[in-house]
């Protein structure tokens, strides 16, 4: 309770010390650059070229501290050794191009990056064509969409649950292994099964992921020109067709969106990895991965390595973004 | 749209039947956790969820009432009351561990030390030797079906045993804090992105759309350094900073694509007023971007709320500072089996986005689609 308390009043404290630095740090400029008196004109310009700083200030602080700066520190650090003491030079990475489980790390990351966004997009394609065209349309939209809210972590004691295996003899309690047995196969410990168990994993942020692809999908389809579709069915397109043919090829723009957007989600991946197989069995990525190196390993050096080189994957995608942004801006 | 031609009812009909199969494809694993968290634990590990409604054979080790409990009957010493604490039928029973169906209910079998012993089908047993019984009583082995049984049991242990409801706490400690604090330095950045004309303004806007992406990984071990310097290690309020720092970039983005689609005319003619940009802001853009300013603290929240890594890093794991993720996490390592332990507290993590998800799902989707970099 206590700290509910205290949690209350930081916000308070928060917001009120938000609002009173803009207020006073605006009441502060008006007072020594008077947009009144002799030199109103000057004071003004001169005012209005401050005051967009102000308003600023505190963003830029937050981001330089936290996202801009570490990217420095971890560079930094990558050329340091395990405590950051000494210079190794490039020690950090080229055991990284040795070690085996970054080699699998960067396979099953590669493997995800093909598997998921193609998945999601897929799935959310499909079910964003479909509901859009039935009368509950929109509440089988929230059932696909409710994944989004559920955490990553308890989206794994989910699907850990379906994959439960209870052994021989006992009657399985998992899903999919009840399944496998209803149609005559053998129960298995799905996690444990190398390569295999990577989709086994995927099919989690598959899962999560696909509401979004929907949501997304479903608003473009929506957006496209009614005449093209009108003209399609006068010259006798099927529905299949018209999907296809017509749909599907004007919202390529989105469908690229959808599609960068998991692709990043995925190259981060942790909690997933962590709490299902924590790596074992071959289902090693690359966040999971920097995560061991960096609190079982006690390495910064070579857990910063790690994270450059998640940094440098999502680089390509950075650049897009900015250009594409840059252009919608002109 | 596609009306206008005419629909096959056979269309109709397959389309209706994917989606619903879509639907229950996507339902049906967080439904069977539900299920599964208010069952009774020995049913939960006995038959599957699917089958909670029906009746479920299970294997039951009992033992025998206390030698305190014994009563002489005539030259007999005895013990008995019911192996089925909550009604069900027994359908064999057995003396050793290796055959639980090795007696027919009603039988008697013989056991050493000269004990007879009976359990009969309602699940009423007997023991009865010659002499007193002595340390400890000996065991049954059953095989019964019981009745489905539900619970509110597996909550309560998880709530009031295990310390959830203490982690309940804490994740609202750090979810209202780290959800409110970057709203408001992300909405006077945005409008002054989105309204003031300064040098550098393209490359700021520029700078926040490259730091969307930066993969959180990069920034843990640098800030957790510069945290244990500036000795908020271990503290919410560094916790908070880390959260209202990576959620910044969206919030930025998403306030500033907003508020820049504001009409024009509102914000000039009251700058001809005598409005100061502050009474601009204050005034006319923070009420008109309400809707922008609850997208993002849905996100905010369901990110804050649902995070695993930046707790682990920035927040210690004592019962006072771990959250419901942390929680989980380690109930999935260490307790992997016991089933209803973590059906019951996953739901209890999940409830509160789900609850937040459904009631605010419009701004939510709105958000989705004005965040995706275009």
């Amino acid at each position: 309770m206590q700290q509910l308390v205290l949690a209350s009043a930081t916000i308070v404290i928060g917001v009120f010390g938000c609002v009173g630095y803009f207020f006073a740090s605006n009441l502060i400029l008006d007072t020594i650059l008077p947009p009144r008196g002799p030199n109103a004109g000057r004071n003004i310009t001169r005012a209005a070229g401050i005051r967009p700083w102000l308003f600023l200030g505190p963003a830029l602080i937050l981001l330089s501290v936290y996202l801009i700066y570490p990217v420095f520190v971890s560079i930094w650090l990558s050329l340091r050794d395990s405590t950051g003491d000494n210079f190794v030079g490039a020690a950090n990475y080229t055991w990284l191009i040795g070690d085996v489980k970054f080699r699998e790390s960067m396979f099953n990351n590669f493997l995800w990056l093909l598997f998921v966004p193609a998945a999601a997009t897929f799935f959310g394609l499909i079910s964003a064509a479909l509901t859009d065209r039935i009368r509950w349309g929109n509440f089988a939209k929230s059932m696909i969409f409710m994944p989004m809210a559920i955490s990553f972590i308890g989206a794994s004691v989910i699907w850990k649950f379906i994959y439960d295996y209870r052994g021989e003899g006992l009657a399985e309690i998992g899903l999919l292994n009840a399944l496998v047995e209803f149609f005559g196969g053998t129960a298995q410990t799905w996690l444990t099964v190398p390569f295999w168990n990577n989709f086994m994993l995927m099919a989690v942020l598959v899962w999560i992921q696909t509401g979004f692809a929907m949501v997304i999908l479903s608003a473009a389809l929506r957006g496209i020109p009614e005449e093209t579709i009108e003209a399609a069915i006068l010259d006798g397109a099927s529905p299949l067709q018209i999907f296809t043919r017509i749909k599907v090829p004007q919202i390529w723009g989105t469908i690229a969106v959808v599609w960068t957007t998991i692709t990043i989600l995925v190259l981060k991946v942790f909690d997933i990895v962590l709490a299902m197989t924590n790596g074992q069995w071959g289902s090693q990525v690359l966040a999971n991965l920097m995560f061991d190196w960096m609190f079982r390993g006690n390495d910064t050096g070579r857990a910063s390595a790690i994270a450059l080189v998640i940094m440098l994957l999502v680089t390509p995608i950075m650049v897009w973004n900015i250009r594409n942004a840059r252009r919608e801006m002109r | 749209m596609e009306n206008i031609a005419g629909t096959k009812s056979s269309l109709v009909w397959s389309v209706n039947l994917a989606v619903l199969a879509l639907v229950l494809l996507w339902t049906i694993p967080t439904f069977g956790l539900l299920v599964s968290s208010f069952r009774d634990r020995d049913q939960l590990a006995s038959s599957g969820w699917w089958q909670a409604m029906f009746s479920s054979q299970q294997n039951i080790i009992f033992r025998a009432g206390a030698a305190e409990t014994q009563r002489q009957d005539g030259a007999q010493w005895v013990i008995d009351g019911s192996v089925l604490e909550a009604g069900g039928e027994v359908k064999a029973w057995g003396i050793t561990s290796k055959d639980h169906a090795a007696f027919a209910p009603g039988a008697v079998a013989t056991m050493a030390d000269g004990v007879s012993a009976t359990v009969a089908a309602d699940g009423a047993y007997r023991l009865s030797a010659g002499k007193a019984f002595e340390g400890r009583s000996p065991r049954l082995f059953v095989t019964a079906v019981t009745p489905p049984r539900f619970t509110l049991d597996n909550y309560r242990k998880v709530l009031f045993a295990q310390g959830l409801g203490r982690s309940f706490l804490n994740t609202m400690t750090v979810t209202i804090p780290a959800t409110v604090i970057p709203i408001l330095i992300a909405a006077f950045a945005a409008f002054a992105l989105a309204w003031m004309e300064f040098p550098g303004r393209a490359l700021i806007i520029a700078t926040v759309v490259g730091l969307l992406v930066v993969p959180l990984q990069l920034s843990l071990i640098p800030l957790l350094k510069l945290h244990n310097q500036l000795g908020i290690g271990k503290e919410y309020l560094g916790i908070w900073l880390a959260h209202s720092g990576f959620g910044l970039p969206l919030a930025i983005y998403l306030l500033r694509n907003y508020m820049v689609g504001l009409p024009r005319e509102i914000i000039e003619s009251a700058r001809v007023d005598g409005a100061t940009d502050f009474q601009i802001f204050l005034k006319i853009i923070l009420p008109l971007s309400f809707p922008a300013l609850a997208s993002f603290a849905i996100f905010q929240f369901l990110w804050t709320w649902n995070d695993l890594l930046v707790a682990i890093v920035f927040l210690g794991n004592s019962a006072d500072q771990l959250v419901m993720t942390g929680v989980l996490k380690e109930l999935l390592g260490s307790k992997g089996g016991e089933w209803e332990i973590l059906a019951a507290s996953a739901f209890v993590s999940i409830s509160v986005p789900l609850v937040v998800f459904f009631a605010m799902q419009k701004y939510l989707v709105r958000g989705l689609l004005a965040g995706s970099v275009k």
